[in-house]
C-alpha cells in the first residue's frame, strides 16, 4: 500500500516525458495532461483515505533505512495538501484547454505544468530536508519557465524580480541545510524532531531556525519578504497565474507548518512564533491595503494572496491544536477560493477585453449567472457565512481569542472588512456599473471568437471550485474533523517519528 | 584548512551580497552565483573535512575503514551544484533576453510591473 | 573567429573526449566517476567542436534534437526504477542480474540510471549551449 506515495510524483514525471517525446502532437498533450491530473486526483484521494484509516504511510526509497536514505512520508497534512494540489492541477488542466494559446502549448506548456505539479507534490511528501530543497528547486525552475513563457517584456521584467528573490531564498535555504547538518548530523525530519531538543548547540539551532523562517517566508510571501509576488504574478496568462496564486505560496506555508511544529518546537521555538505573530499582522494589513489601491484585477488578487497568507501565519504562530486546524482549513479554503477568483478574472477579461476595472462594467446585465459564480468565491474569501471563508476565519479568530491575542484578532477582523470592500469593488466596477464604453456593453473580440465548447470548458472548473467553496461551508464538520486530526497528529509528533524511524526498542 | 575555507565562505557571502544589491542585472547574476557557491562551500566545510580518505569500502572489506570522509555533504554539494548549474544557466538566458527586449540593464528602470496604471515612470 | 588548428584538433578531440566520457561513465560503477561527469565531458566535447567550427556544424554532428536526448535520459532513469517494483522490493531498490559473461559480469538498474543521467546531462548542457549560441546570432 505504501507504494501509492510514489504515484503523485511519478505520474506527472512519466506524463511529462511522454509529452516531450511527442512534442509536435498538441492534441495528445492536452489529453494526457487532463487524464494524468485526473488520475493524480484519484490516487491522492486514495492515499488520503488510506492515511485516514491506517495511519501514516512512509516509504524508504531504495531500501535505505531512515535516517540514512530519503524517506517519503504521507501523513494527514501531506495527503491533504497533495489532494488539494491534484484538484487544482485538474481544474487548471481543464481551464488551460480553453484558455492557453497555441504558441504556448507548442513551447511545452503542458510538460512544464506536469513538472510543476511533480515539484509541489514532492515538496509535500518528502521527509528529508535536503530532498525538500530539491523539490523546491524543481517547482521553482518549472515556475520560472512558465512565468516567462510567451516572452512579453512585462513578463520578463516580472520574472527578473521573481527569479532573483527566489534564488536568494534558495541559497539561504542551502546555507541553513548545511549548518543544520553540521550541528545535528542528520537531515531526516523525524530524526531531527527527536534529536534537536537533545543537542548542545541550541544557539546555533536558533540561527538555523531563523534562516529557515526567512527562506520559507520568501516562498510564502510574508511581510517584509513578499515584494516579488505582486511584481510578477499578474504578468503570465491567467491559467498560470491561478495555479501560482493558488498553490505556490502555500508550499511555503506548508514548510513553515512542518518545520515549526514537527522539527523546531517547544521552548526553543517560542521566539520564532513571536516573530511570526508580528510578521503576520503586517502581512495581513499591508497585503489588503495594497489590494484596495489596485484597479487591475490580477494585481488586486495578487495582493490578496499576501493578505490571506497573514491569516495562515497568524494561526500557525498561535500553535494551539485549534489554531493549527484552523490554519490548515484556511489554507485549503484559500487555495480553492483564490484559484477560482483568478479563473474568474480571466473570464471577465475575456468577455470585456480588459483587466482594468475602470474600463469595464455591466457584466451582470448580460451574464447574471456569472455574477453568482463570482460572488461565491469573493464572499467566501471575505468570510461571509455560510461559505468556507467564514468558518476558516471563525476558527482562526476563536483560536486567537482563546490564546488572548486580542490585538491581532482585532486586526484580522478589520482586514476582513477591507477584503470584503475590495471584493465588492470588483463586483461594483465589473458587474454592476454600466459599461463606460456604451450601453450595449462591449464584448472582447477574443470572447466572440471563442467557440462555445471552449467557453464551457473555461466555466466548468469555476463551477467545480465554487461548489467546493459552498460545500466546505455547508458541511463544515467532516472537513474540520480532518483538519483537527491533522493538527493533533502534527503537535503530537510521536506517530510521525514512529512511522519514519520504525518502532525502535 | 577549515579556517581558510571559512574565510573564503565569508568573502564569497560579502561579495555576493554586495553584488546582489547593485542595480546592474549582470552584477546581480554574479552576486547570485557567488551566494550559491558560498552556500555550497559552507556545506562542504561544516561537513568536517577528512584528508585523502574517500568513503569507499575497500576491496574485500564489509564496512568502511576509519578514517573516512563523510560522503553525505559531498552528495549534497554535488546535487546543489547541479541544481545551481541549471538555474543559473536559465537565469543568464532570462537576464540576457530581458536586456534585449527592454533595452536596459538598470534594475531601477524596470518598474513597470510595480506601478499603478497611469503613474509616471 | 576561425582557427584551423583548433578546427582540425577538435575533430580528433571530439572522439577522444567522447570515449573518455564513456570511460568515466563506466568507471563510476566502483570508483569516482559516473553519469554526471561523463555527460558533462561529452557535452564539453561538443562544446569544443562548436567553438571551433560554429553552431551549424555542431548541430549537424549532434544529429538528435537535444530535447529528445533529455527525454531519452529521463525515460531511462524512470525505467530503471521499474525492476524494483516487479521484484517486490522497495521502490528504487537496486536490482542486479548476473549475466555470467566475463568482463561484463553483473548488470543492474543503477547502470541504467547512470546512463539516463548521462544522456540527461548531455541533453541539457547541449540545449543550454545551443540556445545561448543562437541567442547570440539573433
Amino acid at each position: 500500500m505504501n507504494r501509492i506515495i510514489m504515484l503523485p510524483i511519478l505520474l506527472p514525471l512519466c506524463t511529462a516525458v511522454i509529452m516531450i517525446f511527442f512534442r509536435r502532437s498538441i492534441a495528445l498533450h492536452r489529453i494526457l495532461n487532463t487524464v494524468s491530473t485526473a488520475l493524480m486526483l484519484g490516487a491522492s484521494l486514495l492515499m488520503l483515505g488510506s492515511v485516514r484509516s491506517d495511519g501514516i504511510l512512509s516509504l524508504q526509497v531504495g531500501g535505505w533505512e531512515a535516517p540514512f536514505g530519503i524517506t517519503l512520508v504521507a501523513d494527514m497534512l501531506s495527503s491533504i495538501m497533495v489532494v488539494a494540489t491534484a484538484f487544482i492541477g485538474f481544474t487548471t488542466a481543464l481551464y488551460s484547454l480553453g484558455a492557453i494559446d497555441r504558441k504556448r502549448e507548442h513551447y511545452f506548456y503542458y510538460p512544464l505544468l506536469q513538472f510543476l505539479l511533480m515539484g509541489i507534490n514532492g515538496a509535500f511528501l518528502t521527509g528529508d530536508i535536503f530532498n525538500l530543497y530539491v523539490w523546491f528547486e524543481v517547482m521553482l525552475i518549472s515556475s520560472f519557465v512558465l512565468l516567462v513563457l510567451g516572452g512579453r517584456p512585462q513578463q520578463l521584467e516580472g520574472a527578473i524580480k521573481y527569479v532573483t528573490l527566489n534564488l536568494l531564498s534558495s541559497s539561504i535555504f542551502l546555507a541553513a541545510v548545511g549548518i543544520l547538518y553540521g550541528t545535528a548530523g542528520t537531515l531526516n525530519m523525524a530524526d531531527l524532531a527527536q534529536r534537536i531538543p537533545l543537542l548542545d548547540h541550541q544557539g546555533l539551532l536558533s540561527v538555523v531556525a531563523v534562516l529557515f523562517m526567512i527562506t520559507f517566508g520568501v516562498k510564502a510571501a510574508i511581510f517584509p519578504l513578499f515584494f516579488w509576488l505582486p511584481a510578477s504574478y499578474h504578468t503570465p496568462p491567467i491559467a498560470i497565474a491561478a495555479i501560482f496564486g493558488g498553490l505556490l505560496t502555500k508550499v511555503g506555508v506548508y514548510a513553515i507548518m512542518r518545520f515549526f511544529t514537527t522539527i523546531f518546537h517547544g521552548q526553543d521555538a517560542s521566539f520564532i512564533h513571536q516573530a511570526l505573530l508580528i510578521a503576520s499582522a503586517f502581512t495581513m494589513v499591508v497585503g489588503v491595503l495594497g489590494a484596495v489601491a489596485q484597479y487591475d484585477m490580477r494585481k488586486l488578487l495578487s495582493f490578496h494572496i499576501i493578505s490571506q497568507i497573514g491569516y495562515m501565519i497568524f494561526a500557525l504562530a498561535i500553535q494551539s491544536p485549534l489554531a493549527i486546524a484552523g490554519a490548515l482549513f484556511y489554507i485549503i479554503h484559500n487555495i480553492v477560493a483564490k484559484t477560482n477568483l483568478f479563473y474568474l478574472s480571466g473570464l471577465i477579461r475575456r468577455i470585456k477585453g480588459s483587466w482594468d476595472l475602470r474600463e469595464i462594467g455591466g457584466i451582470y446585465r448580460f451574464y447574471p449567472m456569472l455574477g453568482v459564480l463570482f460572488l461565491v468565491p469573493a464572499l467566501g474569501l471575505a468570510g461571509i457565512p455560510p461559505l468556507s471563508g467564514f468558518w476558516a476565519k471563525f476558527v482562526v479568530v476563536k483560536a486567537g481569542i482563546d490564546s488572548e491575542h486580542y490585538l491581532l484578532v482585532g486586526i484580522a477582523l478589520c482586514v476582513s472588512m477591507l477584503t470584503l470592500f475590495s471584493m465588492i469593488k470588483i463586483w461594483n466596477e465589473a458587474f454592476w456599473k454600466d459599461d463606460p464604453r456604451g450601453e450595449g456593453g462591449v464584448e472582447g473580440e477574443e470572447y466572440l471568437r471563442t467557440p462555445s465548447v471552449k467557453k464551457a470548458i473555461i466555466v466548468l472548473p469555476i463551477v467545480m471550485l465554487g461548489c467546493l467553496t459552498v460545500a466546505f461551508g455547508l458541511w463544515f464538520e467532516p472537513f474540520f474533523e480532518l483538519a483537527d486530526r491533522t493538527a493533533c497528529e502534527l503537535l503530537d509528533r510521536g506517530a510521525y517519528i514512529d512511522a519514519v524511524m520504525g518502532e525502535r526498542s | 584548512m577549515t579556517f581558510l575555507l571559512a574565510v573564503i565562505v565569508g568573502a564569497l557571502y560579502a561579495a555576493g551580497t554586495y553584488l546582489v544589491l547593485r542595480r546592474s542585472i549582470v552584477k546581480v547574476i554574479f552576486g547570485l552565483i557567488f551566494l550559491g557557491h558560498a552556500a555550497n562551500l559552507m556545506i562542504f566545510t561544516v561537513g568536517r573535512m577528512t584528508k585523502g580518505a574517500p568513503a569507499f569500502v575497500p576491496e574485500g572489506a564489509a564496512t568502511l575503514t576509519e578514517p573516512f570522509a563523510d560522503p553525505l555533504p559531498q552528495a549534497l554539494v554535488l546535487t546543489a551544484i547541479v541544481i545551481g548549474f541549471g538555474v543559473q544557466a536559465f537565469t543568464i538566458v532570462l537576464f540576457k533576453r530581458t536586456y534585449q527586449r527592454l533595452g536596459t540593464e538598470d534594475l531601477d528602470k524596470m518598474r513597470s510591473t510595480d506601478q499603478l496604471p497611469g503613474e509616471e515612470s | 573567429m576561425y582557427s584551423i588548428i583548433l578546427a582540425t584538433a577538435s575533430r580528433y578531440l571530439l572522439l577522444l573526449l567522447l570515449m573518455f566520457s564513456v570511460f568515466l561513465l563506466f568507471r563510476g560503477h566502483n570508483e569516482p566517476g559516473g553519469g554526471f561527469v561523463g555527460g558533462l565531458v561529452a557535452a564539453a566535447a561538443y562544446a569544443l567542436y562548436f567553438i571551433a567550427n560554429g553552431i551549424e556544424a555542431a548541430r549537424t554532428i549532434v544529429r538528435f534534437d537535444p530535447l529528445r536526448i533529455i527525454a531519452v535520459g529521463l525515460l531511462m532513469a524512470i525505467t530503471s526504477t521499474l525492476p524494483s517494483l516487479v521484484a517486490g522490493e522497495r521502490f528504487m531498490t537496486a536490482v542486479w542480474f548476473d549475466t555470467g559473461i566475463p568482463l561484463i559480469g553483473k548488470v543492474g538498474t543503477p547502470l541504467l540510471f547512470d546512463l539516463g543521467v548521462y544522456f540527461l546531462v548531455l541533453g541539457i548542457t547541449l540545449t543550454i549551449i545551443f540556445s545561448l549560441a543562437e541567442e547570440d546570432r539573433s
